[in-house]
């Protein structure tokens, strides 16, 4: 059930009766200028408190997005970007400068799991603490406690403190309030997205829950195969504005490519005192165009530019694709006669094509040079052009291998 | 699941309320508070009533060492009737001020999970703090209660009006809290500057004395500190029928009476309309 795409038909405009409508918003930030402020400061000083030097820090600049009821909307951006400030304000935790956000029926934040909990009390008082903050009466919260336990399937438990509960219960717990939280609109931080595979594996599992009760849900976030994964539709903030809106694959690829903006698209790469260097290396797509975000499949191209300095007879090139945690998935090298005998200044190009093979996830390349005579490595490994795989087979898996298949009876054949 | 295929009774867009002070329903705001004062004041004791007997023993402990001091070395409280009942009933009172206003400074930086991640009125934690210390008030004061029969004050009819004093109490260590906690976040010195002040405020009030015995020249002074009416009032009351009111006390000059109840309305006042001005924005000064 987790690996189900979002819907391709999904509009780019909210369609139906609308759950979330914001229209302008608007939040900067104080900055401090010096970090303890004090009020001895302020009655010694008191030209200080005009507050004329205070600086302030735009965090969103007129943000308008509207989200319809039983929609899974993402919110996606860099550090940075806003989305956080965003999400504060919809779980009113910050005040909003000007603009409004209107939003119908109950909204609950889950801006990180199990808030408020106290490690000093049992589950059953947590989980009537946590339903009084959601809004319950004590008389409701208290009316809670079974579904709550039975879902986290910590009913033999009950009267256990929280403190004495591996993580891995309390982990099911937080994750029970959140499924049993009555709420029509649930904002959940990205906070959700760390921790190991089969905590993700929960977690996604866990939004599928939400979204088959119809509940209205904003995801915050920075995994893009997530979006992609839950997200009816989605929104990238950038730079305290609204960057692109509508179809999580559109969202997912301009993210990538404003991530990678700030590195060039043609990689300069370091190296210079070497005998020869890899000058250049870079991802292509068929029309030779650099690109950061590609899809499972897609023909590419690793564009590469050797530049000699000193002779050094033949070289070898050794390029590899990792992961961003540098698991090496393939590898492609030149043959030995293809760079020789390189002078000063002297570059030469060597391309490899292939098929992207990858599944959804980042990315980026790693290169050596070899002297192929005297067996030597003339630049050590580097890595270099980060770039992600953004729409494809999205089951987890670092390879999305072509495969044909076919299918028959076998019983009844004869 | 598609937009188009939701239910019609759709509920209405509202505008969200952002955060603040109280914000909510009313039934939310005391079910919280009242959740979290009791579970905070269940905490204090472990559970246990051994617990329990533990944070008895801290006001006790101050009460024994005072007494002795005050009857032993100084010789002083041999003069006032029932001075142990009195003091040790003033102790009590004080510790629900002093205790609480301190927990409540820096209440809100010591909740920065639940202020910056969760969205709840705000006004609910130095209100909680101050409730748990007002639950542990309450259960301390049967056994001063216990002290003062079996050291033969005669129970009064005026007893009946310990929860005017209680309330009346409560009321000033709320403002008082809320003005603090309110400001602590961008003052962060507020906090040492309140210990020095508690302690000035300790010995400003009739606590260790009976207001009688202040000097002529302290007395206006000690009478304008809106803690003062309450200690008078309460020796009156609960002690000594024959020890001034606040109206006797006060006789001397007509103004301080009204100036020093004029104090404590402000204080209230302030106090609430502070943190009201400030809970919206306190996520972001932590």
């Amino acid at each position: 059930m987790t690996s189900e795409h979002a819907d391709p038909t999904a509009t780019p405009q909210a369609a139906g009766p609308l759950s979330v409508r914001a229209r302008g918003v608007t939040k900067s930030f104080r900055v401090l200028s010096n970090q303890s402020e004090t009020l001895k400061e302020h009655l010694l000083n008191p030209g200080h408190l005009l507050g004329r030097d205070e600086r302030r820090l735009v965090a969103l600049n007129g943000i308008d997005f509207e989200i319809s009821a039983g929609e899974f909307f993402g919110i996606v951006g860099r550090n940075g970007s806003g989305k956080s400030t965003l999400l504060k304000l919809m779980a009113s935790i910050y005040h909003l400068d000007s603009g409004e956000i209107e939003v119908a029926g109950r909204i609950a934040p889950f801006i990180e799991l199990g808030v408020g909990f106290n490690p000093d009390l049992t589950a059953r008082e947590n989980v009537a603490l946590n339903g009084v903050m959601m809004g319950l009466s004590i008389t409701e919260a208290h009316d809670r406690y079974d579904e709550v336990l039975d879902f986290a399937e910590l009913q033999d438990y009950t009267d256990l403190k929280l403190k004495n509960y591996s993580s891995g219960m309390q982990v099911r717990l937080a994750f029970a309030l959140m499924l049993q939280a009555r709420a029509d609109v649930l904002l959940i931080d990205e906070v959700l997205a760390v921790g190991d595979a089969a905590f993700q594996r929960k977690c996604a599992d866990a939004l599928q829950f939400l979204r088959s009760q119809g509940k209205t849900i904003v995801l915050v976030t920075h995994d893009m195969a997530a979006v992609q994964r839950h997200c009816d539709r989605a929104m990238l903030v950038e730079g305290g504005v609204v960057d692109t809106i509508g179809d999580p694959t559109e969202v997912a690829d301009r993210y990538v490519e404003i991530s990678y903006e700030e590195h060039a698209h043609s990689e300069r790469t370091g190296g210079a005192n070497l005998r020869a260097r890899v000058s250049r290396i870079e991802l292509r797509d068929a029309d030779d165009n650099p690109v950061r975000a590609v899809h499972s499949g897609q023909p590419l191209q690793i564009v590469t530019e050797i530049e000699g300095n000193e002779p050094v007879g033949d070289l070898l090139l050794y390029v590899e694709i990792a992961t961003s945690s540098v698991i090496r998935v393939a590898a492609m090298a030149s043959n030995a006669e293809e760079i020789r005998n390189l002078g000063p200044g002297e570059r030469a190009e060597v391309r490899f094509e292939f098929d992207c093979p990858l599944g959804v996830g980042d990315y980026m390349l790693r290169y050596y040079l070899s002297s192929v005579d005297e067996g030597e490595l003339i630049q050590p490994t580097s890595q270099a052009f980060p770039f992600s795989v953004v729409k494809g087979a999205d089951v987890g898996t670092l390879v999305a291998i072509p495969y044909g298949k076919s299918s028959r009876r076998i019983d009844g054949e004869r | 699941m598609k937009a188009a295929e939701r239910t019609p009774d759709h509920p209405p867009l509202e505008k969200i309320p952002g955060p603040s002070a109280f914000g909510g329903s009313a039934r939310r705001f005391f079910s919280l508070l009242w959740l979290t004062s009791v579970t905070d004041f269940r905490l204090g004791f472990h559970g246990t009533v051994l617990g329990y007997i533990w944070s008895l023993a801290r006001p006790l402990m101050l009460f024994g060492i005072l007494l002795l001091v005050f009857t032993k070395v100084f010789r002083f409280g041999d003069q006032v009737p029932d001075y142990a009942s009195l003091l040790l009933l003033n102790i009590m009172l004080y510790s629900l001020f002093g205790d609480a206003t301190s927990a409540a400074v820096g209440s809100l930086v010591d909740n920065e999970g639940l202020v910056r991640r969760a969205q709840l009125p705000r006004i609910v934690i130095p209100a909680s703090t101050v409730l748990t210390t007002f639950l542990t008030l309450t259960i301390n004061l049967i056994a001063v209660f216990a002290f003062i029969i079996i050291s033969g004050v005669e129970p009064m009819l005026t007893w009946l009006f310990l929860p005017v004093i209680l309330l009346w109490l409560l009321a000033l260590t709320f403002g008082t809290s809320f003005l603090l906690s309110a400001f602590f976040p961008r003052f962060r010195d507020i906090g040492l500057i309140w210990t020095v002040i508690g302690l000035a405020l300790f010995y400003g009030t009739p606590i260790l004395y009976p207001i009688e015995v202040a000097p002529e020249g302290m007395r206006a002074l000690i009478e304008l500190n809106p803690l003062s009416l309450i200690f008078i009032q309460a020796h009156h009351w609960i002690i000594d029928p024959n020890a001034p009111s606040v109206i006797e006390a006060t006789s001397g000059h007509w103004w301080i009476l009204p100036a020093s109840l004029s104090i404590f309305v402000a204080i209230c006042a302030l106090g609430l309309a502070a943190f009201y001005r400030e809970a919206p924005k306190v996520a972001e000064e932590l």
